[in-house]
């Protein structure tokens, strides 16, 4: 496909990248509560709890927003659920790297000791990837938008403007969620690229902000095990609502799988504790204080 | 809240501006909209004279003046008009001014900010209320400290004698105080060049008291003293069109930053001394594509580099 310029692309925004593929259900979705969900990093176990809660919840459709692999085991096992559970899902970094055959996941870390175990865990997700899945993560789409009574969706991985771009919740700044919004035509925009969950919404309109539904691969350096998706859905009086919702999963059995494959301790500590051991540099100041390390 | 001007209007001006003077053509870099503002706030004003300082700031220049409250409001207000993601307060030595409390709890209020500065400023008081406006806003607030080696043999003939150990009192208040600061590094000394040089530079941090030491590294840019220190660019190292790569005006941060001084808006931080640098009176003004036509922009294409956190 040949290279739009900035000046085209600017006039359509869905299309700021040449291989942008959008997957647009607004015309076809009556649901009113639907899961979002995030950063699988192999966590398989994770995955079935997430996906047995949001059906316990109630969501009519669960929405998965990128990257499959990284850090955790067997990766073909979490695909295979995606595909068999028929999870509406779209395209992170890491899908894109392992789908195309890349060299590395393309997580837009700058720290050569972040670099060193985002490479470990890229080598052993794609030498572990079947083809036939790393053919299905190539294909899928790199955004995806949807109606919610009146309110526009747009689901992103890192954000609408760039696949690896951190929306962290203490540098996102509320005039930036707004020119945003504005510049995507969206109400809602949701990603899951940093990892740590979090939500705002404008001052002057409480139905439009952004929803970073946080991963489910490992735990939101918060000392806690359980990991974060989310629950959008619409009330009575037709107001947008969204919640975070925290699950449990058999931390233990993930543990032992990854020494088994021969992972690093450091990540199997990060599941065994809560507390991130790698991927601090990228942290601003008020996550960074938050965790331990 | 209004929306006076926003990045990436299609009604932006056709030509790229060049960011100098040069009669050179430079490649053109397009403006993805104004995520990271910089405030100038005490222009080149510095309490230290260092001989990498890429600017010649210094206690006696006063090319770029302090900021005032008017201009600090006014573009404060502006910023908050075209959606600014993040702010950078730098200078010259920021704690240098009598208002910079004050700015940091207003700027605080709109995004998060970085404050650069070689702290040897920042007391026990000041350390805490900083700390304080940090725990108040919902925002971060990172405080960059800027140190050229672990040792005062390393740092102190570049940064003046005793520097070395009142920068590392300025950081341990911070720390104390509850702000753990992050150590901007010129890699003006080749052993902490590259993955293994910041291994070591940040065992060296632990050992003095920084237990989770957060470092930046900075190539050094061949401009102000730094260019009487080392020399100055040669003139093959400017870009030409064609040079830069698809989607680079989102690695190189003039693609979406603006720097504003007492005297006007400029590209970036880097080119504020510049001839031809100078954009416009607003920042609004300011906004469209540049042309990268001055040599110090290949450092930042090579390098891939930001002055962002
Ligand atoms: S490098 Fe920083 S501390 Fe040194 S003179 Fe320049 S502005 Fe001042
Ligand atoms: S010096 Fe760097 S940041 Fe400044 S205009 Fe040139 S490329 Fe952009």
């Amino acid at each position: 496909m040949g290279m739009k310029s900035r000046e085209e692309s600017r006039l359509d925004p869905m299309m700021t990248r040449p291989n942008d593929r959008v997957l647009d259900l607004r015309g076809g979705s009556s649901a009113s509560r639907i899961a979002l969900f995030g950063g699988i990093y192999n966590n398989y176990l994770a995955l079935n709890a997430v996906l047995d809660d949001a059906v316990r919840a109630g969501a009519e459709t669960v929405f998965f927003l990128g990257d499959a692999g990284g850090f955790g085991p067997h990766p073909d096992r979490s695909i295979e659920i995606l595909r068999d559970r028929d999870i509406v899902s779209m395209q992170g970094n890491y899908d894109d790297s392992v789908g195309n055959g890349l060299d590395d996941c393309q997580c837009g870390y700058v720290d050569p000791r972040d670099n060193h175990y985002a490479q470990i865990s890229y080598d052993y997700t794609f030498a572990n990837t079947s083809q036939h899945h790393r053919d299905w993560l190539r294909e899928l789409p790199t955004s995806i938008r949807l109606n919610l009574g009146s309110h526009r969706l747009l689901l992103a991985h890192g954000s609408p403007r760039r696949v690896n771009e951190f929306l962290w919740e203490t540098t996102t700044s509320e005039p930036f969620i707004e020119r945003l919004l504005d510049e995507q035509r969206a109400d809602l925009v949701c990603v899951t690229h940093t990892g740590i969950p979090w939500q705002r919404r404008l001052a002057t309109d409480p139905n439009r902000g952004v929803l970073n539904v946080g991963a489910i691969g490992r735990p939101a350096n918060d000392g806690s095990l359980s990991v974060w998706y989310a629950l959008v859905s619409i009330d009575e009086s037709g107001d947008l609502r969204s919640e975070l919702r925290s699950v449990a999963y058999d931390t233990e059995r993930l543990a032992a799988e990854m020494r088994n494959e021969g992972l690093p301790d450091e990540f199997v500590e990060t599941i065994e504790t809560g507390w991130w051991t790698t991927c601090l540099e990228i942290l601003p100041a008020k996550e960074r204080a938050a965790g331990r390390f | 809240m209004s929306r006076k001007a926003t990045g990436g209007s299609p009604t932006e001006p056709a030509k790229p501006r060049p960011v100098s003077s040069h009669k050179h053509r430079g490649p053109a870099l397009d403006f993805i909209g104004l995520d990271v503002l910089w405030l100038q706030i005490t222009g080149t004003v510095c309490n230290i004279a260092c001989r990498h300082c890429f600017i010649t700031c210094g206690p006696k220049n006063f090319n770029h003046p302090f900021m005032d409250r008017d201009q600090v409001l006014t573009t404060l207000e502006a910023a908050k008009d075209s959606g600014v993601k993040e702010y950078y307060f730098t200078g010259g030595e920021p704690f240098m001014h009598p208002d910079l409390l004050f700015f940091i709890e207003r700027t605080l209020e709109q995004g998060p900010l970085s404050i650069l500065t070689n702290a040897l400023l920042i007391d026990t008081i000041t350390a805490g209320r900083l700390f304080e406006l940090s725990q108040a806003s919902e925002y971060s607030l990172d405080i960059r400290v800027s140190l050229d080696g672990t040792t005062a043999e390393e740092n102190d003939p570049i940064r003046g004698k005793g520097t070395f150990q009142e920068i590392l009192v300025g950081a341990a208040n911070l720390l104390r105080a509850g702000l753990n600061p992050v150590f901007t590094v010129t890699t003006v000394h080749a052993q902490y060049e590259g993955g293994d040089g910041r291994t070591l530079f940040m065992e060296e941090l632990r050992q003095r008291g920084f237990p989770r030491p957060r470092v930046k590294f900075i190539p050094p840019f061949h401009l102000g003293r730094e260019a009487q220190r080392s020399g100055e660019y040669e003139e093959s190292f400017r870009l030409s069109p064609g040079d830069l790569f698809p989607g680079e005006e989102e690695v190189l941060q003039c693609g979406s930053c603006r720097t504003v001084t007492a005297n006007g808006v400029y590209p970036c931080p880097i080119l504020i001394e510049e001839d031809g640098a100078r954009m416009a009176g607003s920042l609004e003004a300011s906004f469209g594509s540049i042309e990268l036509n001055h040599p110090a922009c290949a450092t930042c294409h090579v390098e891939g580099f930001s002055c962002r956190t």
